[in-house]
């Protein structure tokens, strides 16, 4: 089995050889005619060593005019490192972080590869680059065992930025233990001049504890399968982006981001807040879209982002999968210093009170109720005076001013035979939430009502009130006392409380 | 006392690998393999006969022994084409451990023609794959560990921790169903048709002729695509040609049962 890969090997050289000595390229015939019209020449001149580089950091762009033969050593390292504060987590790399070294080539550049596989890893490792024409992208080619080295060399036919991983089995175990990077082929006449150049790359991991979970985190192979990533984070951990390490650009400055998704499952929906990208090369591709706000990068893609700062402050780069950012760590930070241009962004201007037009103006109804409460006055038509102010100001967006709901969604509260059974479980809902299949009226629900911690034991008594005497129903008083009372005796989810 | 002259002879005879407590040969099976990659669609299950297993793998002071009795076996002797230049290459000296080597670890920088020599001075032979996988299929109290809670957790957690850590001492651990120690959790260990399961370097190739190979083909072809402990196994022996050697790849004996 091995000997054949060696015999194609040879063969694959051989075939090089006859394609540099032809007239004609027949590489470049076989691609469409764009591609033929930038046909590279013959690499010429001596080999040179290419520069590789830990994110963010870029090497730097290539002045070369015709293509050369490029030498890329790439180690593949298992290590432990911090994956959150205090989390520990095994990533498994090329070249010791995640994600793994930045490879700048130019089109037409002969590559000879060499994947060295560390002595004191314990897997082996292949690698394929989506930035190799043939069998694997490399993969078949390189297959190593510890304490070993592969070699191979493609001919960067196309012009891109192109992601690259591991391709060993467990695929997507190693993809999800920090295995990939970039490798950018630049066209002949180079990219555009910019003032700096970033590396970001987004991942999804999976951890057998929960998000931040102290100690030592093993990989967990069922999260991963279920595709419930643990964290989804840019550059391997959630510090990499941030604080000291945020990367940094002045006011003026043109800046270009090569971003990569290594995934192993998630798409990404790559935004920088507070900017616009001038150009977008969608996909890593040859064309630009102008003017993107978010720009969605599959796993195993790219993008390559460009923009002006023009606006002193603190840019934060996130997955506009929004919780990804909030709650699994996808968050980043350029900081950009300079002179404030208020002509673009005025910074705050007016800091002022604003009522929703749905809650109306300052309720007096509300504060006479409060008034009533205070002075035990409180009846029955003043708190559902009050009731029916919060409750289109917190319920009606999902049980509608009407009581009516919304079919198969949200269900309705006029003439609910859920909501009239039980005065003490309707208390429940307001305080806890309700999370799970319900039947309302002979039809089932499914959904999510948040606990509504937001408000005061008063308020949801005022609400309690109007719903159970609004649309039809027709029910008793709830006072401030029995939700204070419920609330002392009840069990409230993490968040739920005040 | 005189039978602690008699285990002593043995061992400076170069004989008995199993001095080190706990030692001597466990008896394995018979039993029957659910194979991750069946060799033909009627195959539902792999009978292994039963055999003999060394208890615990090859230490450092066994193999030692061997390379003395064996000059040929000597790092600086040795052909080319039978180990690689990471062959014995932790050891201070060809034939002497030094002080970072630890006489009771599993030896490891053996290749699958060293692992085979030595067995073969020991009337013995490697394990087959399918026998290794049957032995280390146990659990602590039953032949199949897949029905044991933290078993397979037990497998992984040394799966997923890089090798570069000092190694334990064999038979450290406490011994599985069949009485076998350190299987999964200590070193890889060589098998005797360690490239007999079809691997391509890309371990996604779905071709036809490669319906074996674990990975496009795996989520239709593999016995369990949970138990991606036995991918990695795969994949590893998968990397191996037989001359190589590396850092966390030992071995240990088998011999088919003498007797009823």
């Amino acid at each position: 089995m091995r000997s054949t890969w060696k015999v194609g090997g040879l063969l694959g050289v051989l075939t090089l050889g006859v394609l540099l000595a032809s007239p004609h390229d027949a590489a470049a015939q076989a691609r469409p005619p764009v591609k033929a019209a930038a046909a590279p020449a013959a690499p010429a001149g001596a080999a040179v060593e290419a520069v590789l580089t830990s994110a963010p950091d870029v090497p730097p762009p290539l002045t070369r005019r015709d293509p050369a033969k490029v030498v890329v050593h790439l180690e593949v390292r298992e290590v432990d490192l911090e994956i959150s504060d205090g989390v520990m987590y095994t990533f498994w790399t090329f070249g010791g972080q995640v994600p793994g070294k930045f490879i700048r080539v130019r089109q037409g550049d002969t590559v000879e590869f060499h994947l060295q596989n560390h002595p004191d890893n314990k897997m082996p490792h292949n690698i394929d680059l989506h930035a190799v024409t043939g069998p694997g992208g490399g993969a078949t080619s390189s297959f190593t065992a510890p304490g070993h080295e592969s070699q191979f060399t493609f001919r960067a036919l196309n012009p891109g930025l192109y992601v690259y991983h591991c391709a060993t089995a467990p695929v997507g175990m190693h993809i999800a233990n920090g295995m990939y990077g970039l490798i950018l082929v630049e066209p002949p006449q180079g990219l555009s001049k910019v003032d700096r150049e970033f590396y970001v790359m987004q991942g999804d991991f999976y951890t057998v504890g929960s998000y931040r979970e102290k100690g030592a985190q093993p990989f967990d192979m069922q999260k991963a399968i279920d595709e419930k990533a643990t964290y989804v984070l840019f550059n391997g951990s959630e510090g990499a982006l941030v604080g000291d390490k945020a990367l940094k650009a002045k006011v003026g400055d043109r800046i270009r981001m090569f971003v990569g998704n290594g995934g192993p499952n998630l798409v990404s929906s790559f935004h920088v807040i507070g900017e616009i990208f001038d150009r977008v090369y969608t996909e890593g591709g040859s064309r630009y879209q102008e003017n993107v706000q978010t720009t969605l990068i599959p796993a195993g893609g790219s993008a390559i982002v460009e923009f002006k700062a023009e606006v002193p402050g603190t840019y934060i780069i996130v997955d506009h999968s929004i919780f990804r950012t909030f709650n699994k760590g996808a968050l980043g930070m350029l900081k950009v210093e300079g002179a404030e241009d208020k002509l673009v962004y005025s910074g705050k201007e007016v800091d002022a009170d604003y009522l929703s037009e749905k809650a109306g103006p300052p309720s007096t109804a509300v504060a006479s109720a409060v008034t009533a409460l205070e002075k035990g006055t409180l009846d029955i038509k003043t708190q559902t005076a009050a009731g029916e102010m919060l409750f289109k100001g917190t319920c009606s967006v999902c049980h509608q001013t009407t009581g009516q709901g919304l079919p198969n969604v949200f269900p309705p509260l006029a003439k609910s035979d859920f909501l009239m059974a039980n005065k003490q479980r309707s208390i429940e809902i307001v305080l806890k939430g309700l999370n799970g299949p319900v039947t309302v009226n002979g039809k089932t629900f499914n959904s999510v009502m948040p606990p509504m911690s937001q408000l005061r034991d008063d308020e949801v008594a005022n609400i309690l009130t109007y719903v159970r005497n609004a649309w039809g129903n027709k029910g008793e008083q709830v006072t401030a006392a029995e939700v204070t009372a419920t609330r002392s005796k009840i069990k409230l989810p993490p968040g739920a409380a005040h | 006392m005189r039978a602690v002259v008699l285990s002593l002879a043995i061992v400076l005879a170069g004989g008995s690998a199993f001095a080190a407590a706990p030692g001597g040969m466990a008896r394995v099976g018979p039993g029957s393999l659910r194979p991750l990659y069946a060799p033909d669609s009627g195959t539902t299950a792999i009978d292994v006969r039963a055999f003999e297993l060394a208890r615990v793998p090859v230490t450092n002071r066994e193999f030692l022994a061997f390379v003395q009795s064996h000059p040929e076996w000597r790092r600086d002797r040795v052909a080319h084409v039978f180990a690689d230049d990471g062959y014995l290459r932790h050891w201070v000296q060809p034939d002497e451990l030094g002080a970072g080597v630890d006489p009771d670890q599993p030896v490891t920088q053996v290749s699958w023609f060293a692992a085979k020599a030595y067995c073969a001075a020991q009337g013995q032979r490697l394990p087959t794959e399918a026998e290794w996988e049957l032995a280390a299929a146990a659990g602590d109290t039953s032949a199949d560990g897949s029905t044991e809670a933290g078993i397979r957790e037990r497998i992984l957690a040394w799966y997923g921790r890089p090798a570069g850590a000092r190694l334990d001492a064999v038979g450290h651990g406490t011994a599985n169903y069949w009485g076998v120690y350190d299987l999964n959790t200590l070193v890889w260990e060589w098998v005797l048709d360690f490239n007999g399961t079809l691997v391509s370097g890309d371990s996604r190739s779905g071709a036809s002729a490669d319906r074996m190979q674990f990975c496009g083909a795996g989520a239709l072809a593999a016995g369990d695509k949970q138990d991606y402990a036995s991918f990695m196994r795969l994949a590893f022996r998968g990397s191996l040609e037989a001359r190589y050697t590396t850092s966390s790849l030992g071995f240990r004996c088998a011999r088919d049962v003498v007797g009823p």
